[in-house]
C-alpha cells in the first residue's frame, strides 16, 4: 500500500519542508511504477516470443492485436479479452471485464478500492508493451479500472515505428 | 503421516483447490526480478542471495496460511522427518506442482536435503558469464527464504541454503534444510 512509500524520503525529511517530501513520495511512487513497467516489460517480451513460437508469421497490426487478446491473453490471465475496440488509426481499447490479477480485491466500504487497485496495473501494462514490442509494435499503453474487477488497456501504436 | 499419504493428499489438493498460472508467466517474472536485482546491486550476486532470501522469507510468512488453509484436514507433524515430507509433497506440490526428493538425512534427524530433479524457476535460465555468478549467485534462492519463513510461523526455527545447483554445472540442484530448534514459548496454552 501507500504506506510503504513514506519511510523512504530521508534525505526530504531533513529538510522539514512538507512540500518538498511530497514531491519526493510522489517521485519515488513515480519511480516504483517505472520499475514495475519495465519488469513488466521485459516479461512480455518473453511471454511472446514463447508463445508466438509455432504460429504461422502475422499480416498485420490487428492481426498481431488479436494474438495479443486471445492467445496471449489465456496464456496469462486465463480468459480472453471481453471486448476490443480500435479507431482504425493505430488506437485499441481492450476491455476485460474479469481482469484475473484484480479478481479478489476489495476494501472496506468507502476504501477506494479502484485507486488502490491502480498501482496493480503497471506490470501488466508493461507486459502487454513488451510483448507487443517483441511483435514488431511499438506503443504506448494505458490501463486503468474504473469498477473492480474490470480493467481497461489502451494501446496508441507509435506511426512511422519500426515493424520487423 | 506417512510418505505415500502425504504425496497422495499433495496431489488431491493439486487437482481440486489450486488456481493454476501459466507456468512461464512464473518463469519469466521470477527470472526477471532476478536480473533486476542483479542490476540493482550491481552484480554483487552475495547481496542478491541475501535479497531474494529475504523476499522468500516475507512471502514464507503468509504463504504458510495459504498452505494449512488448503490443506485443512492435516494434523500438526509430530517430527522433523515428517515435517520433511510435508514440506516436499504437499508444500511444493500444491505451490509448484513439483515434488523434490527428501534425502540425506543426519543421523539426529535435524537436517536433510531436498534434490530438486524439476525447478520451474530456472528453466530457459542462464547464469551470467562473468565468471563469478557461477560461483556465487544461487539463483533459485527465494526458496530458502520461503522456507524459513513459513517453518517460522509454526514454531520451528530452520536454516536453509542451497550447495549445488544445476544452472552452476553442478549435477543436482540440492538444498540443506537444518532444524535449529522448536519455538515453543509461543505455542498456544491447549498444544502438548
Amino acid at each position: 500500500g501507500a504506506g510503504t512509500y513514506g519511510g523512504a524520503s530521508s534525505t526530504a525529511g531533513a529538510t522539514g519542508a512538507t512540500g518538498t517530501r511530497k514531491m519526493d513520495e510522489e517521485e519515488e511512487r513515480d519511480a516504483v511504477f517505472y520499475r514495475l513497467e519495465m519488469l513488466g516489460y521485459r516479461v512480455g517480451q518473453g511471454l511472446a516470443e514463447r508463445f508466438s513460437r509455432d504460429r504461422p508469421r502475422f499480416n498485420d497490426t490487428l492481426d498481431i492485436i488479436k494474438f495479443l487478446c486471445k492467445d496471449l491473453w489465456i496464456a496469462v490471465f486465463r480468459k480472453q479479452v471481453d471486448n476490443l475496440r480500435t479507431n482504425h488509426r493505430g488506437v485499441y481499447v481492450l476491455t476485460d471485464n474479469t481482469f484475473r490479477p484484480l479478481q479478489r480485491m476489495s476494501t472496506e466500504a468507502g476504501g477506494q478500492a479502484v485507486t488502490r487497485a491502480q498501482p496493480f496495473l503497471w506490470f501488466p501494462c508493461g507486459v502487454v508493451r513488451g510483448a507487443l514490442a517483441a511483435m514488431g509494435i511499438h506503443a504506448t499503453v494505458h490501463a486503468e479500472s474504473t469498477e473492480l474487477p474490470s480493467a481497461i488497456f489502451q494501446i496508441k501504436t507509435i506511426p512511422g515505428s519500426t515493424q520487423q | 503421516m506417512s510418505s505415500n499419504r502425504a504425496a497422495r493428499l499433495g496431489e488431491e489438493i493439486w487437482k481440486t483447490r489450486i488456481d493454476k498460472v501459466s507456468a512461464e508467466l512464473v518463469t519469466l517474472t521470477y527470472g526477471t526480478i532476478v536480473a533486476q536485482l542483479c542490476k540493482d546491486f550491481d552484480n554483487d550476486y552475495i547481496e542478491v542471495n541475501k535479497q531474494l532470501d529475504r523476499m522468500g522469507y516475507n512471502i514464507g510468512l503468509r504463504l504458510i496460511e495459504d498452505f494449512l488453509a488448503k490443506s485443512n484436514t492435516m494434523k500438526r507433524c509430530s517430527n522433523f522427518r515428517e515435517t520433511a515430507e510435508m514440506i516436499a509433497k504437499v508444500g511444493f506440490k500444491i505451490f509448484l506442482n513439483i515434488t523434490p526428493m527428501v534425502t540425506n538425512w543426519t543421523n539426529d534427524n535435524k537436517q536433510f536435503s531436498l534434490v530438486f530433479e524439476e525447478n520451474p524457476l530456472a528453466d530457459f535460465v542462464e547464469l551470467p558469464d562473468d565468471g563469478r555468478a557461477q560461483d556465487e549467485l544461487w539463483f533459485s534462492n527465494i526458496f530458502c527464504g520461503v522456507l524459513r519463513g513459513a517453518l517460522e510461523m509454526v514454531q520451528m526455527q530452520v536454516e536453509a541454503h542451497f550447495i549445488s545447483d544445476i544452472l552452476r554445472g553442478n549435477d543436482t540442484t540440492e538444498m540443506r534444510v537444518s532444524l535449529i530448534r522448536y519455538i515453543d514459548d509461543e505455542l498456544p496454552p491447549e498444544d502438548d
